[in-house]
């Protein structure tokens, strides 16, 4: 068995009295999709900042690459491998969106504090980014302003930027949100494809992609971890069904 | 060229045009006056770095103003009075090494209170700025040894080698080289990767961290640059009035900092010129008409906010392109 990329270990967090995150449990293994699924406020996004680094868990330990990464930022997370996807696009507005690719590839080479040389015309920065765009599908909008982007043009930006991340791991929080189903299809390719350079925790609500794609699914209600195990696992297990799935389906 | 390049190379020759245009015509005092545009818009550059890039809204650049204000007198003091400093380090009348100790200072003080400050955001970044800002404005006033509340005057004004700083237009020149220099430094830092990364933290600070790059060492180097370039232009500003006052470090100045910057246009490469131009020019002309001036500014400054955020080079080069 591989040594898992990432995992979690007894996170828990309340904000007051609601607990958002209870004792959960979780590990992300090389070559994977790891989906997430679980009701509307059960803490996947909750989950998906701590392991992020933009929430601190009450409790538990975080490791990537088996590093503790408990007392990193966003950052630094970001900077060990862990690249992610907001759930509600997250774009510089005024740049373009090669530019806001450009700015990934710029971390990524560690130098963003260089004063002198402009960076339009920096083939080390633009080439790649450019790269990114092409995989993204999004080549041909890499001169727009991304605040003019569609939204399902703004899903696929938040997906090059990651990508030009080089990231160890993916964490993809709701990726197909509010995109056609066409784009969903594509995106659904896509993502089978990418898990082999590098596994994906995926936080899904649209049950055809997470069906197609993952390896394994956990199942998250009120921040309590019900159910982990394969898709014909999870679709044959009662207390899924019961809290999620609804009893017909 | 496009309409933001010529915008910029026009407002930068009008400048350059104003002393041109007023020793032609014999009216010398318009040459004090450019003078006057060229420090004051030096000054919004460098504030234009912090506020118009990094979004950081300092109510607090007086203090660099300042500080570069007194760099120039303290040091010019000691040379006049030959009293040397602790450590019998000497004073000088040096124009180079005045800009050189003033940028140093500011430098190290931005340092300080921008680790402090940039840790907040919004409303409480302007307050603490504008808190640090009148520490350094009481502290002037009451510590007797240079002027305190009366200001240090420099009886003759600070030299460069080869040139005779005391001739208006020299010196008008002098403060228009390096206003040229801080604008380039600015349209440099604006393209670069540290800039774009100083401009994402303005736009969407949690994109530039999760892409790996915190924001908070991009904007104190940001800070710290900005407050550089401020206080150089506070050199220069004393040596112009030949004065050094506490209210150089008022809030009223970083006020009017701000206020440059948003008559000109935010984050513009020339805005500050245009604001400097404008500003100066207000306060010559309506301030010779009636003492409330500022009303009419103030009217002037709510029409830009409402109906032309870009301000003057927003109206003429239009919207800002970032590529």
């Amino acid at each position: 068995m591989a040594e898992p990329v990432l995992e979690l270990r007894d996170m828990s967090k309340a904000f007051g009295a609601l607990k958002a995150t209870d004792g959960v449990s979780l590990d992300l293994k090389p070559g994977e999709i790891h989906a997430l699924i679980g009701p509307n406020g059960a803490g996947k996004t909750t989950l998906i900042h701590q392991i992020a680094g933009s929430i601190r868990p009450d409790a538990g330990t975080i490791f990537f690459l088996g590093q503790d990464i408990g007392h990193l930022g966003v950052a630094g997370r970001v900077r060990l491998g862990l690249g992610r996807t907001f759930q509600i696009s997250s774009i510089a507005p005024e740049f373009s969106a090669l530019r806001n690719v450009m700015l990934a590839v710029q971390s990524q080479q560690g130098t963003s504090y260089r004063f002198w040389k402009p960076v339009l015309s920096d083939n080390s920065l633009v080439d790649p980014a450019m790269a990114m765009l092409e995989r993204a599908g999004l080549a041909e909008r890499a001169r727009v302003p991304a605040a003019e982007l569609s939204h399902g043009d703004k899903r696929r930006l938040e997906i090059a930027i990651a990508l030009a991340l080089e990231p160890k791991a993916f964490l993809l929080d709701e990726p197909m949100a509010g995109m056609d189903p066409e784009g969903s299809k594509g995106l659904t390719r896509f993502l089978d494809e990418l898990r082999a350079e590098a596994p994906i925790l995926l936080v899904e609500h649209d049950m055809d992609a997470v069906f197609a794609l993952a390896d394994r699914v956990s199942v998250l209600v009120y921040g309590r971890m019900i159910a982990s195990g394969t898709v014909s696992e999870i679709r044959a297990d009662a207390n899924v069904r019961r809290a999620y799935l609804g009893d017909e389906s | 060229m496009n309409r933001e390049t010529l915008t910029s190379a026009a407002l930068v020759l009008l400048l350059l045009g104003i002393p041109l245009a007023a020793m032609a015509t014999g009216h010398n005092f318009y040459v004090t006056l450019a003078s006057r545009m060229a420090i004051l818009a030096l000054a919004a550059v460098g504030l234009n770095i912090a506020l118009g890039l990094g979004g950081l809204v300092s109510f607090g650049h007086a203090a660099f103003f300042g500080i570069g204000g007194y760099a120039a007198g303290v040091l010019a003091w000691h040379a006049m009075m030959l009293q040397p400093f602790p450590l019998g380090l000497p004073g000088t009348k040096l124009m180079p090494v005045i800009w050189l100790v003033a940028m140093l200072a500011a430098g190290i003080v931005a340092a300080f209170i921008g680790a402090i400050s940039i840790r907040t955001s919004g409303v409480y970044f302007i307050m603490i700025t504008l808190a640090f800002a009148q520490m350094i404005y009481y502290f002037a006033i009451s510590f007797p040894s240079y002027g305190g509340e009366d200001g240090l005057s420099i009886s003759l004004r600070n030299a460069f080698p080869g040139v005779n700083t005391l001739d208006p237009f020299t010196f008008f020149l002098i403060c228009y080289l390096l206003l040229l220099a801080g604008l380039f430094l600015f349209f440099r830092l604006r393209d670069s990767r540290f800039g774009a990364a100083l401009q994402a933290a303005r736009q969407n600070e949690t994109r530039l961290a999760a892409v790996g790059v915190s924001p908070f060492g991009i904007r104190l180097a940001a800070f710290v640059i900005s407050a550089m370039v401020t206080a150089l232009a506070g050199a220069l500003y004393a040596d112009l009035n030949r004065f050094v006052a506490p209210s150089m470090l008022s809030w009223h100045m970083s006020g009017e900092l701000i206020v440059l910057i948003i008559l000109g246009g935010t984050g513009r490469l020339a805005g500050p010129v245009a604001g400097a131009i404008v500003f100066v020019l207000f306060e010559h002309w309506l301030g010779g008409i009636t003492e409330r001036w500022q009303l009419y500014l103030g009217l002037v400054l709510l029409g830009v906010v409402l109906f032309a955020r870009g301000g003057v080079v927003g109206l003429l080069a239009g919207k800002a392109r970032h590529g």
